[in-house]
């Protein structure tokens, strides 16, 4: 059974350890929030200017001076912080965040990542995604394994304009937990019930398989 | 103390021109200079270009401007939260450039700090480094973005005095410090003018001498964009 969405936000949960200081995109990321162990210290940081967001408020309580970056209205917890844009800016660049994680419509197998622009179509901008990708360490895509029309999403070069270059270090799909090396996609995980053939076919990049790849454990 | 406040906006807004470009601080609807806005439509002015981070909502916050096609063009990061500005972007009637939103900020922080332009790794080996020149530095590219040059910045504080001294709340504060100063002259808009004096010189945010004029806001809507909630268990 490939993944759902909350599965792949599960799967990543596991990625983000005790005392990470995390930044999520919108969509699948946002979801990961919701599955970190209860037993670990994590902030997330919104690139709008909070750290330390909390769950949506209760209904009533909403604050308009109070958003994250999708603009949603959203609460704090207690040692959170706020901040202008340029110093938000300077957490992410300065690589004072441990993690981000993001969307994407297209990964390469050097680490390229597009996710801002389908030429032809209303483009509304990259927000801070490119600042994003530029300057994480550690970044994780979490996206389907494959498109709407079914095309894979793990290429050897994206096809769409880029949003970084090499910076994509992991990716986690509805089919397989991949990690970007030097020589392409290495297979590190598949999801529950997925073969090895599978992920061989619904990759277009270069795919490495090395002895036998265990099944994710969500 | 140095006087900056002016009786309303109007006075706040005088100078102001055709042609011109203006900052305007604000995350979405989020902290936006409503007051200043309002008034820019009611001046008509034409022919603006925009700095800042969205262009609004139809009915709300630039999109007023945009309804008029006031706005020549836009610089901002993220766009297309309204029907009007797809509309004027794909007939050409509005140009639109696209830039990441940390050097967004940056540019101008740059320009309030007076640097000519800055380095920033975001966008290199994109489009938006395209003409643009780099530069390694330890092994990493970076691409050299020039400080923003502006008339006018307007940005929105929750209290202020008038030595022009403010200080922001929760999220609304995003883009607003790093405009004031940014411009020839910065329009501060604030909820509340307090007494000089009231507020406590550790707690303020940007320094009087950032802003040149600071008026009360006579009305704030402060509109929500997406209003999310939980439900009490």
């Amino acid at each position: 059974m490939a993944l759902d969405k909350t599965g792949i936000a599960k799967r990543i949960a596991k990625e983000v350890k005790d005392g990470y200081y995390v930044n999520l995109g919108i969509g699948i990321p946002t979801l990961v929030a919701n599955y970190v162990r209860e037993d670990i210290e994590v902030e997330f940081q919104s690139e709008n200017g909070v750290l330390g967001m909390g769950p949506f408020p209760f209904e009533g309580e909403e604050d308009a001076d109070i958003i994250n970056a999708g603009k949603q209205t959203i609460t704090t917890l207690p040692g959170a912080s706020f901040f202008d844009s340029a110093m938000s800016f300077s957490m992410i660049r300065g690589q004072h965040v441990d993690l981000t994680i993001l969307g994407a419509m297209e990964v390469s197998e050097n680490g390229d990542i597009a996710n801002w622009k389908i030429p032809g179509k209303m483009v509304k901008g990259m927000g801070g995604a490119m600042d994003l990708v530029a300057s994480a360490e550690n970044i994780i895509v979490a996206m389907m394994h494959t498109n709407k029309a079914g095309e894979s999403k793990l290429l050897k070069r994206c096809s769409l304009p880029l949003t970084g270059v090499g910076c994509v270090k992991k990716i986690v799909t509805n089919l397989a937990v991949l990690e970007v090396t030097d020589n392409g996609f290495k297979l590190l995980e598949r999801a529950p019930g997925i073969s090895v053939e599978d992920i061989k076919n619904t990759t277009e990049g270069t795919l490495i398989v090395e002895g036998d790849i265990p099944e994710m454990s969500l | 103390m140095i006087n900056k406040k002016v009786a309303n906006v109007h006075e706040a807004l005088q100078g102001v021109s055709d042609n011109m470009t203006f900052m305007f601080g604000g995350f979405g609807l989020c902290g936006i200079p409503e007051n200043s806005i309002n008034e820019l439509v009611k001046l008509n002015l034409k022919g603006l270009t925009c700095i800042s981070n969205n262009a609004g909502v139809d009915d709300f916050g630039l999109g007023l401007l945009l309804h008029k096609k006031q706005i020549k063009k836009m610089v901002s990061s993220y766009v297309g939260e309204n029907d009007e500005f797809e509309r004027q972007m794909l007939s050409g009637e509005l140009d639109v450039e696209l830039i990441p939103q940390g050097t967004l900020a940056e540019r101008c922080r740059a320009a309030q700090s007076g640097f000519p332009a800055i380095y920033t790794p975001a966008g290199y080996g994109t489009e938006v480094a395209e003409g643009k020149e780099t530069r390694e530095f330890d092994g990493k590219m970076y691409v050299l973005e020039h400080a923003f040059k502006a008339d006018f910045s307007f940005v929105k504080a929750w209290k202020g005095d008038a030595a022009g001294n403010l200080i922001f709340k929760g999220t609304a504060r995003n883009f607003n410090p790093a405009m004031c100063g940014a411009a020839k002259i910065t329009v501060a808009e604030v909820e509340e003018l307090v007494p000089v004096g009231t507020l406590d010189p550790n707690q303020i945010h940007i320094p009087g001498i950032f802003v040149q004029r600071i008026f009360q806001g006579e009305i704030y809507e402060k509109r929500i964009e997406q209003r999310t909630v939980r439900q009490k268990s």
